[in-house]
């Protein structure tokens, strides 16, 4: 297999791993937490290998790494729940007191090219054919065994507790009325991201963490308003961006992480203009769509109370309609014809009268 | 290095001076409309928009080829603007809530940052060193430059909060009701919102990119804490955040490895914990102190109304009962403690294993249960005690 392979299987496992606990932060509106997570993260490896003395790539690390995501939740909720802060404040001042910590702790006491900041934020998908790890003897890059098990983990948990999980997302009270313990669900999620940030972070750095979680998620979030059908879209975005990003990295020679980052702003992005329903060009056309049809009613009832009036003749002649309806003459033509062709009126020399069809829509206007 | 030569170093030793003196100016900035932020619920903005700057960083310099702090600061401004804009418009037009918009601009404009930075490594070679100087701060970099740079927009920025100082209050406090008034609201958002971003552009050079969050938050949320008066909240804030620029620079020139941006962030914070816990009023410390003292008093009371009641059923208010008896009556408190207390005030007085109360402690459950029944409560202990 080639390298290109194995870095768009990495990037599309990690994609999909990213994308499963995300629709959840995205639903629950706590996509911000990622962020706080996938930065302590160096915080639990830099203390992870000063306090146990272990190997800078030793598994271990993953673990101290997802408690200190753990810690991180853990201390943001303490935050809050003084009363003082509110839960983005809370963020903002637990994330950057851990990384500082973690910065100055690497600058201190760690002379090791292993660990260091810039990885953390940059990662090295690159490297990703060249690790490799030979288990139950299958030989296969060290990312698609670790990202493959996350993924594993991480659909594992959504299987067993879907049920949980949807209820407190949408609706705590009722989850908390049947006995699902909102804390105990939310501290799993948590510990899912977590994990997920410390696999992921090591290959693709933790902004791309961050954009595999949240942006994904909110794509499909335009799409649907299923769960089952957001979490398969949000997968499905996530691998496209991640392929999509390799291939742009690959063919103006530009860095990996960075340009799957940025497709899934352009997939978002997309989705944002044209999505059928909710995208910002249907919404529009549907806003004019509607001041069409509303014009349309509003010239059949004008019509309909002056027919068989003195003024019917004045009343009824297009040049008038502009300003008894203050219309732009544009726009009255555009009404006019598309009144026409809906037969709801009919052109008699410069004067308009109303077909059947045309007073039926006029009452039907009125009585609504 | 005692205090003293620490200080004197901020006069003799020209480097620190500017270090310090621009961190200074950066936190006193970033003091000033972290208020606004944080009153707004905008807190994780600065971390959005600061990321949002990179593209901008790296397109100046593509485009014009220079790395003038003027320069990178137009570029970092336009995108982090642009950034900001975005965000306002996602959550306005879309059902996608802020918090997923803050995270795609972050993510997605850092991520583009980074595409741009790689081609320009490729492409321009070892021209861009100093660009990605911007992705974790160069505070020790800081020369007299960056410093007028800096005190130019701090400047504007404390002239434009000034003369918008009552739109900017009510947009910070109730934006309906600014707008029922005729406020022109969606402008004022934007060209707060615009104040926002020029203050993190400034600091975000100082700190960088992942701690400017903290910047924003730190020293407002310390203010918060001391006073309910958004003039006096902005200038205290104001002050925390000078004083943690100051002192962060002087501390991390102590030893090499003390990242000035960790540290300063690290002082901001120090003093937000600080406050938290010990301002007066919204201090944590006094409500837990408020708390036992008035579970202290309630358990007083209890234990005082048991022996009572237990007591009259003997017709005589000062009867003896052990202390089983009473711990039996009352699961929920330490009976013992508060029997002690209330021997020191002499409301009980005990008398081999048996306490009663005092005459005087017989007055004051009086006097309880009298307040009790005028207010229409029973005791809760009657049905109790009496069984």
């Amino acid at each position: 297999m080639s390298n290109a392979f194995w870095i768009q299987l990495v990037g599309a496992i990690v994609a999909i791993a990213c994308a499963l606990p995300g629709v959840f932060l995205v639903l629950r509106r706590s996509a911000m937490i990622s962020d706080a997570i996938s930065h302590t993260v160096l915080f639990g490896i830099v203390v992870g290998f000063l306090v146990l003395d272990v190997d800078p790539t030793s598994p271990i690390l993953i673990l101290t790494a997802a408690l200190s995501g753990l810690l991180t939740v853990w201390l943001i909720e303490l935050l809050q729940n003084t009363k003082r802060l509110n839960s983005d404040a809370a963020i903002g001042l637990v994330f950057p007191i851990l990384f500082s910590i973690a910065v100055i702790l690497i600058n201190t006491q760690i002379r090791n090219a292993h660990v260091d900041e810039d990885a953390v934020l940059l990662g090295h998908l690159i490297f990703a054919p060249v690790n490799r790890l030979v288990l139950l003897g299958i030989n296969l890059p060290e990312g698609v065994w670790v990202m493959g098990g996350i993924l594993l983990i991480n659909l594992t948990f959504l299987v067993l507790f879907y049920k949980e999980l949807k209820i407190t997302t949408f609706d705590p009270g009722l989850a908390a009325a049947l006995g699902i313990s909102p804390a105990l669900v939310h501290y799993s999620l948590m510990g899912m991201v977590s994990v997920t940030a410390v696999g992921a972070f090591d290959h693709v750095g933790a902004i791309l963490v961050v954009a595999l979680m949240v942006a994904p998620p909110a794509t499909a979030y335009l799409l649907t308003n299923k769960l089952e059908r957001m979490l398969v879209l949000s997968a499905l975005f996530g691998a496209a961006s991640a392929v999509a990003g390799y291939w742009v990295s690959n063919i103006f020679s530009v860095n990996v992480a960075g340009a799957m980052a940025s497709m899934t702003g352009v997939f978002f992005i997309l989705v944002l203009v044209f999505a059928p329903e909710r995208g910002l060009l249907a919404q529009r056309l549907e806003t004019a769509e509607r001041r069409k049809r509303f014009a349309v009613e509003m010239l059949v009832v004008h019509l309909m109370a002056h027919e068989g009036q003195p003024d019917e003749l004045e009343e009824s002649s297009i040049s008038h309609l502009s300003e008894q309806l203050r219309w732009q003459p544009e726009f009255a033509q555009q009404v006019v014809r598309r009144a026409n062709r809906g037969n709801y009126i009919n052109r008699q020399n410069g004067h308009l009268e109303l077909t059947d069809n045309g007073r039926q829509l006029a009452q039907d206007a009125m009585r609504r | 290095m005692d205090l003293l030569k620490l200080f004197s170093l901020l006069f003799t030793d020209y480097t620190v001076r500017n270090v310090a003196l621009g961190s200074a100016i950066v936190g006193a900035v970033s003091g000033t409309i972290g208020s606004f932020a944080l009153l707004r619920k905008q807190s994780l903005m600065g971390d959005a928009m600061s990321h949002a700057a990179l593209p901008g960083i790296a397109l100046v310099f593509i485009i014009t080829g220079l790395k003038t702090p003027v320069a990178l600061f137009l570029g970092a401004f336009g995108a982090a603007w642009l950034g900001a804009i975005l965000i306002i418009v996602i959550t306005r037009y879309t059902r996608v809530k802020e918090d997923s918009s803050l995270g795609i601009v972050l993510a997605v404009f850092f991520g583009f940052g980074l595409v741009l930075l790689s081609w320009i490594q490729r492409n321009r070679g070892a021209n861009q060193a100093g660009l990605d100087k911007f992705l974790f701060g160069r505070a020790a970099a800081i020369v007299e430059a960056d410093v007028i740079v800096m005190a130019v927009i701090a400047t504007i920025t404390i002239i434009l909060v000034a003369l918008f100082w009552k739109e900017f209050k009510l947009l910070a406090f109730d934006v309906d009701f600014a707008a029922s008034l005729g406020f022109p609201v969606r402008v004022l958002d934007v060209l707060l919102t615009t104040l926002i971003v020029m203050g993190i552009v400034v600091g975000l050079q100082v700190v960088g990119v992942v701690l400017m969050a903290a910047l924003i938050v730190a020293p407002a949320a310390a203010a918060r804490q001391w006073t309910d008066r958004l003039s006096t909240m902005v200038v205290i804030s104001a002050g925390f955040g000078a004083f943690s620029g100051a002192v962060g620079a002087l501390l991390s020139s102590l030893a090499r490895g003390l990242s000035t941006g960790p540290i300063i962030v690290l002082t901001a914070s120090a003093i937000a914990i600080f406050s938290l816990f010990f301002a007066p009023n919204r201090g944590l410390i006094w409500d837990w102190l408020r708390q036992r003292s008035n579970r202290n008093r309630l358990a007083q009371d209890r234990v005082m109304e048991a022996l009572y009641i237990m007591a009259s059923n003997h017709g005589d208010p000062t009867h003896p009962h052990g202390l089983e008896n009473l711990a039996a009556v009352l699961p929920h408190y330490n009976v013992k403690a508060t029997l002690e207390k209330l021997g020191e005030r002499g409301l009980v007085s005990m008398r081999g294993k048996y306490w009663s109360l005092t005459d005087q402690g017989v007055q004051i459950v009086e006097e309880l249960q009298n307040d009790t029944h005028a207010a229409g409560e029973g005791s809760m202990l009657e049905g109790k005690a009496s069984t």
